[in-house]
């Protein structure tokens, strides 16, 4: 057995310890995995008022330069040089085979782009970019720098409350506030499917602004549990999961997030990792396909259950399932043959050696909620 | 009236000479989380010692539960079955899971003690 590499922590570890959280390690970091009241009341909060989430752990870079969005779109499919500024939008750095290496965020604001990637793929990804396009632009990590987002119907009063202009943003896109003191960078975006925000703010400064969040009694700290439950209702992937380096755009149902431009026939098709091999599951589909499944008997199906037809020939795999706590059933996502991936399809999930039945059903299971304006 | 307990973190209580009540741990349910779903062992079984006798599932995972004894399964907890909140809310009270026919009031006797348990919890 070799030594385990010590857990970091973020800013708000004395704060989640103060607060009653249960720590747990993820990514390499110490991070709640729930508070006092559980996983469910905290999702549930989240749904009807105000959740407040540290998500410290995850990376957050810099990219200087006139030639930063053309250079980052030679690493996603994704119109990045068209996208205005303090506009926000969702990414994918693939590889050859056209694979996910990372799902991320990219603001572009007045200087720079902002990108926030998973925890667990950050320091790949500060490789990726410094080897791909480190000399087209300047890539600058941002250590120095917290993460907090503030999801529910109540997070945009709450934030108001700090600063009333934060009301003005819709979703997607981002601008620069003063938040209890702190210089912050505010993106209407996060993902629990709810109106919400995430704020990147001076680590010095993070405890104190999550403590004047936390202040307000409609904003309730929630954990990576109540996080994972309720990004599963909202139907977005979790990356290592539900993505990952063999699934491609295609199969993952990512293919929306490759803007037209980027396509066969636009002004800049192709010319990112894997181009070849996504053009052709755009124009001919993919074998398989990522599908929700709604569960028609109560037990959770989790990661890893094989999915089967009513004969018992497997169609595929789970790759993230609980028991949903606003629909109190089981909720799953998982890669079936594209020619069972149909709406209301009757599929089979083996728990312990017991087949459950579950129904192909569309996500979100939980509808979005975005403050588009 | 005597409770003890396992590694496991289930406790047995000898409730009378017929049949020993069986649940988890304070600290079991605490550390599964919103429990929500519970797999019940078949009344009329019998179960060898350490053999998986049933399943809890939390929001986050899903956990087996041992037999912490040799015997025969008499009754289960309808109502956990139907509220596996109960679990978490009152785990040594109405979130009892089965009771069982003790075949060797040995392996009762070999299990842990309540100090012997506070002492593993502590050590944890």
């Amino acid at each position: 057995m070799t030594a385990a590499e010590p857990l970091l922590r973020t800013p708000l570890y004395d704060l989640h310890v103060s607060l009653g959280a249960k720590m747990v390690p993820f990514a390499n970091y110490e991070m709640p995995v729930n508070y006092p009241g559980g996983i469910i009341a905290e999702h549930k909060h989240c749904r009807s008022a105000a959740a407040l989430f540290d998500v410290s752990h995850m990376g957050q870079l810099r990219l200087v330069g006139a030639g930063a969005a053309a250079a980052l779109e030679t690493l996603v499919p994704m119109d990045i040089v068209d996208l205005g500024a303090h506009k926000q939008r969702y990414a994918l750095f693939t590889n050859a085979a056209g694979g996910i290496l990372d799902d991320l965020m990219i603001t572009v604001r007045g200087n720079d782009l902002l990108l926030i990637v998973n925890a667990a793929c950050k320091a790949a990804d500060m490789r990726h970019l410094m080897t791909h396009i480190g000399h087209r632009c300047q890539v600058v990590p941002l250590p120095e720098r917290s993460l907090l987002a503030l999801q529910g119907p109540g997070a945009a009063r709450a934030l108001a409350k700090l600063e009333p202009r934060v009301a003005e943003l819709v979703f997607m896109t981002g601008g620069e506030f003063k938040l209890a003191g702190a210089d912050c960078y505010v993106t209407r975006s996060g993902y629990t499917g709810e109106d919400g925000f995430e704020i990147s703010v001076p680590a010095e400064e993070a405890t104190s602004l999550a403590k004047a969040l936390l202040a307000d009694p409609a904003v309730a700290p929630a954990g990576l549990g109540a996080r994972d439950t309720l990004r599963l209702e909202a139907g977005l992937c979790l990356y290592g999961h539900d993505i990952d380096e063999r699934t491609t755009p295609v199969e993952a149902g990512l293919s929306w997030s490759i803007q037209k431009v980027r396509r066969p026939g636009g002004a800049r098709a192709g010319h990112y990792p894997g181009a070849a091999a996504i053009e052709a599951q755009l124009a001919s589909g993919a074998t398989i396909k990522r599908v929700g499944l709604l569960g028609l008997e109560r037990i959770p199906v989790r990661e890893g259950a094989t999915i089967a037809d009513r004969k018992g020939h497997k169609l595929g795999r789970v790759t993230s399932g609980t028991l949903s706590p606003g629909l109190n059933k089981p909720i799953a996502m998982a890669y079936l043959a594209a020619n069972h991936a149909l709406p209301n399809h009757e599929v089979h999930a083996d728990v312990r050696g017991k087949a459950q039945p579950m129904r192909v059903a569309a996500m979100p299971f939980v509808p979005h909620r975005y403050h588009r304006g | 009236m005597t409770t003890m307990f396992t590694p496991d973190h289930e406790w047995i209580n000898i409730e009378d000479h017929e049949a020993a009540v069986v649940g988890i741990t304070l600290h079991a349910q605490d550390a599964l989380g919103d429990i929500v779903f519970v797999d019940l062992p078949e009344v009329g079984k019998t179960y060898k010692q350490g053999e998986v006798a049933g399943v809890v599932e939390s929001v986050k995972a899903a956990a087996d539960l041992y037999m912490p004894v040799e015997g025969e399964v008499v009754e289960v907890n309808e109502a956990l079955r139907a509220d596996p909140s109960l679990a978490n809310s009152d785990p040594m009270g109405n979130g009892w899971f089965f009771k069982v026919h003790v075949t060797h009031m040995e392996q009762f006797d070999e299990l842990m003690d309540p100090p012997a348990y506070d002492k593993l919890l502590k050590n944890l």
